[in-house]
Order: structure tokens, then C-alpha cells, then sequence
């Protein structure tokens, strides 16, 4: 991956920068030039809440490349609770106890690695809420 | 606008086609769609190719097939809309003929998807996501079709056997179908014992990485029966729509909004409805693809597709055969090709000479393609003259 593309996605991977309609007060995340509710084109920036609810999953048996050492691992679509739904990995639980609806919170972790030498690519991944607050 | 008549078909038996490179595909597929009409010049061609910078290293590839086909200096540009590149070449084409800017013109598809091993084949096919927000997350295309599935399953009560049920259907299918790349039987058992690719999807649920051409020939209707010795087939319906990239950002995932209103749009225009359609080609890359496009272009109420193919509904012989050609399961899915055997499929049935294959009285057909996860739909409906 080329360095100036992950630089450039710093801002949604780290911090999960998002932007606020100023007209429908959608939330747009990644952030937009046009608001996918109203057409508007002012918005406030802001920041996602990292707590949220696990819609759909699933467990990726056969995984693309970059992520071969880490198969079997879920990934679903995590609804946070100011309503944006992302899709993103749910790591630290035991595969079998994962459920639709479940608490989640976001943590700032490795996505993937460029080889033995290569970038590494930091982002978001889910975790268990209870877990994470014992 | 005038209307529109498919009077030539051809495509080359689909599988993994080693000896044969992208440009063979192409031109071998496109020959017999000129042989089948007997037509002595196209006046313009579309080439539905999702990747073939990914898959071969090659772009701008409307002039290279118009080279080796022979037909240069015409107009000649690739389609891509991910696995709607098919239809979606199929409906330029249309359009131009419709317009009056040329009269005989083909509309192709081609994938040539061997050339890369299946780690750099499965990234191909997942450029068809959002990159940037889904791909990136170590999420596949098998994976957002297993959330799909899990959606349905939480809504409608839907089993791993009743998705299973679909890939056995389509076999059955594929299995009187000499081009298919899988001419084979299997069980729901088999579907259910191949190994997990993304839970609740089995290996045996996906549609497969193939190599193939398929190619038409469109002229204007009032032209087709001096052109062509064939009964023409009336183009009546055309139908795109385009949803968010990203499943993420959808209401709901069971239901393919681009699938509907592309729909809606090629019936509005065929003025016909849903109950008058005899037979359908559905873009089945996954067994769950199937039940949520039959449900989403209103052939069935939602939540009713589900058990379609377990209780017989949509087989050969059923009540509305769906993907009799085997569809993407058994026939193979070289995805910019998909779209046009699609358009064959019907052509051959609406003719009457699909063999073993033959729905009875066949008079209305409707092909259905779409990309990524339904970002793209385009839908066709096609009548007998």
C-alpha cells in the first residue's frame, strides 16, 4: 500500500471523523461533499462514539490476502449508537457466543501488514463492551 | 425509438479454458453469433469485462477485440459495471440500436480470470466493494453475501438446506447444458459438507471463477427477419438502477433496491406484469443471490422465494423455472460475460431450441445481472416474435 493513501485515511482509521449535515443533521461516515440524506453540502465535523450494537456477522473461513493469520475471524456490520453502521472485524470473544445485538465497542488496532517489510495498516476493529469494561 | 431484435447468439463451452487467451474467448464467442445470423458487418460493438487489468494485465481492450476480430475501424469500447458488465453492454448496444445510430451491432462479454491464482482472482472480485470501507476490513465477497444470507435467515426463518436447495437446483440445470463448466448432480449433503468459505456459505454456494465469452447481435426489428433465418426475439424491456457501494449504508440487505427499481422500469416499459413472465435467469453468484433478486424484482412476495427452489417451484418444469442454463452455480460466472449467456439463454428458449432445457411455451423472458452487492442491477425482458 502506498503510503500517501494510508496517510490520507488516518483521520476515519484512527479517530472515526465523521461530518454532520448542517441542513437534515445526517451523519456521513466516511465524511462527504454531498449529504446522502438531503443533497446538503455544509456539515459540522465530529466524531463517532465508539459504543454500538452488532448487526449482522460472519466468520471468514477463507480470507484474502493479508489477513491469512488470523483465519477464522468474524466480521459484521456494527450499527454505533449515533446510527452510522460500519463494517468491521469483532476480535478478543469466543467465536461460538457471538450474537446479533450484542453490545461492541471500537478499539483502535492492526488491520493488516504489506509483507514482511511493508506498511502496516491501523484501523478499527469491534470488541465485546462487557469484556472490554472488566 | 425503434424496436430492437436479438437475431444472433454464440458462446463456446465455459470452464477453466487454459489453452485460450482473452482475446480467443472473445473472438471465437463473437464469430458464432455472426455465423448464427449470417450478418456481413457489425456497425459497432460493447464488451461487458469487469477486470481485465487485474485479471490480465491488459486494458483498453474494445479496440484490441475489434482488431482481432477483424472490424476495425468500428466504434468498439469495454463496459464495466463489476459482474453487470454483461448486461449492461447488452443494454448499450440496445440503446444504440433503439437511438438509430447503427443497426447491426454486438454486445459481448468476456472474463478471462485463470490468468491470476485465486488469492489475486478473489482480489479482483473484491474491487467490486467499497475498497476503502468493506474490502479493507478483510471482509470477502463471499462474506457480505453470508451477511445477506444472515439477514434473511433472522427475518424469514430461511435454512442452510433451503440455500443449499438452490446450488442442487442449478446443477440439476447445468447438467443438460453442454456449455456449462460443471455438468454435475450434487446433493444437498455435498453442499452442506464443502468446506465453510464464509459461515452460513458453504464452497458449494459459490459460484466459481471461470473463463468464457458470450456474444449477441442487435439489429432493429423491422431488419431482423431479412437478416437473420432465425425467428427474431423482441427486445421489450430494459431496466437500470444503481444503490449504495457499501452494504453497510443499506436499510436492509435482503432486498436489492437497485434490483427493484431496475425492475420496475424494464416492466413499465414491456408492459407486462410479473405473473406473465415464463421463464427467468437470475444472477444466482451466491444461492442466497437467488432468493433475494427473485424477491426484489417482484417475481415473489419477500420472504417467499426462500423455500422456491426446495419445494420445486422454480425447477425445470415448476411453476416459474428459474436459472435453467445452470445459471452462474453450474453454468460458471466469468463476470463480464454473465450478463450476455444470460441474454442467450432466453434468446435460445424464446426460439425454442434449448433442448432438454426447454421450458414448455415459452413466450416471456427476463434476465436479471447485477454487481457487487447489488450496487448495479440491470434487467431485461425479452419476448417471441
Amino acid at each position: 500500500m502506498f503510503p500517501p493513501k494510508i496517510w490520507r485515511e488516518f483521520p476515519q482509521r484512527y479517530r472515526l471523523e465523521a461530518s454532520q449535515c448542517q441542513k437534515c443533521n445526517k451523519i456521513a461516515f466516511p465524511p462527504r461533499l454531498v449529504c446522502p440524506g438531503c443533497g446538503g453540502r455544509k456539515f459540522n465535523a465530529m466524531k463517532l462514539a465508539r459504543q454500538g450494537r452488532l448487526v449482522h456477522f460472519t466468520i471468514i473461513h477463507t480470507p484474502p490476502a493479508g489477513f491469512e493469520d488470523q483465519s477464522p475471524y468474524a466480521v459484521g456490520i456494527v450499527e454505533l449508537d449515533q446510527g452510522v453502521q460500519i463494517t468491521c472485524q469483532i476480535v478478543d470473544v469466543d467465536l461460538t457466543q457471538l450474537a446479533a445485538g450484542q453490545r461492541l465497542i471500537i478499539e483502535f488496532r492492526a488491520i493488516q501488514k504489506d509483507g514482511e517489510s511493508g506498511t502496516i495498516a491501523y484501523g478499527y476493529k469491534a470488541v465485546p463492551a462487557m469484556e472490554h469494561n472488566s | 425509438m425503434r424496436d430492437v431484435a436479438v437475431i444472433g447468439i454464440g458462446m463456446s463451452k465455459w470452464g477453466e479454458c487454459w489453452q485460450h487467451s482473452l482475446r480467443d474467448l472473445f473472438v471465437s464467442a463473437a464469430l458464432q453469433a455472426i455465423d448464427d445470423c449470417g450478418v456481413s458487418r457489425l456497425d459497432s460493438m460493447y464488451v461487458g469485462c469487469m477486470a481485465p487489468g487485474l485479471f490480465n494485465g491488459q486494458e483498453h481492450i474494445g479496440p484490441l477485440l475489434a482488431d482481432y476480430l477483424g472490424v476495425t475501424p468500428i466504434p468498439a469500447v469495454r463496459v464495466e459495471s463489476a459482474c453487470a458488465s454483461g448486461g449492461l453492454a447488452f443494454r448499450q448496444a440496445y440503446m444504440e440500436v433503439a437511438a438509430g445510430f447503427s443497426d447491426i451491432v454486438l454486445a459481448a462479454g468476456v472474463e478471462k480470470m485463470t490468468d491470476v491464482d485465486g488469492e489475486a482472482a478473489t482480489y479482483a472480485l473484491g474491487t467490486a466493494a467499497d475498497q476503502e470501507y468493506e474490502s479493507f476490513q478483510g471482509i470477502t465477497f463471499p462474506g457480505l453475501y453470508a451477511l445477506i444470507a444472515r439477514s434473511y435467515m433472522q427475518k424469514y426463518g430461511l435454512t442452510v438446506e433451503d440455500l443449499a436447495a438452490v446450488a442442487v437446483k442449478n446443477h440439476s440445470h447445468g447438467l443438460k447444458n453442454p456449455r456449462a463448466q460443471f455438468q454435475r448432480a450434487i446433493t444437498v449433503e455435498e453442499v452442506l459438507q464443502s468446506s465453510l468459505v464464509a459461515d452460513p456459505l458453504h464452497l458449494l454456494d459459490c459460484s466459481p471463477i471461470t473463463d468464457g465469452a458470450a456474444a449477441v447481435i442487435l439489429c432493429p426489428l423491422r431488419k431482423a427477419m431479412k437478416l437473420s433465418k432465425h425467428k427474431p426475439v423482441k427486445v421489450i424491456g430494459s431496466g437500470h438502477a444503481t444503490d449504495t457501494i457499501a452494504l453497510h449504508a443499506r436499510k436492509q440487505l435482503e432486498f436489492f433496491y437497485s434490483s427493484a427499481k431496475a425492475a420496475e422500469k424494464a416492466f413499465q416499459m414491456a408492459e407486462v406484469t410479473p405473473q406473465q413472465i415464463d421463464v427467468v435467469e437470475v444472477h444466482d453468484c451466491f444461492t442466497i443471490a437467488e432468493i433475494c433478486a427473485l424477491e426484489s424484482i417482484g417475481l415473489f412476495e419477500p420472504g417467499q422465494a426462500g423455500k422456491a427452489a426446495a419445494q420445486g417451484i422454480t425447477h425445470l418444469g415448476g411453476k416459474l423455472p428459474v436459472n435453467v442454463s445452470g445459471g452462474l452455480k453450474s453454468k460458471g460466472h466469468p463476470v463480464g460475460a454473465t450478463g450476455i449467456a444470460q441474454i442467450i439463454e432466453i434468446v435460445e428458449q424464446l426460439r425454442g431450441t434449448a433442448g432438454e432445457r426447454q421450458v414448455a411455451n415459452a413466450k416471456i423472458g427476463l434476465t436479471h445481472n447485477m454487481g457487487g452487492t447489488a450496487a448495479s442491477t440491470v434487467v431485461h425482458i425479452l419476448e417471441a416474435c
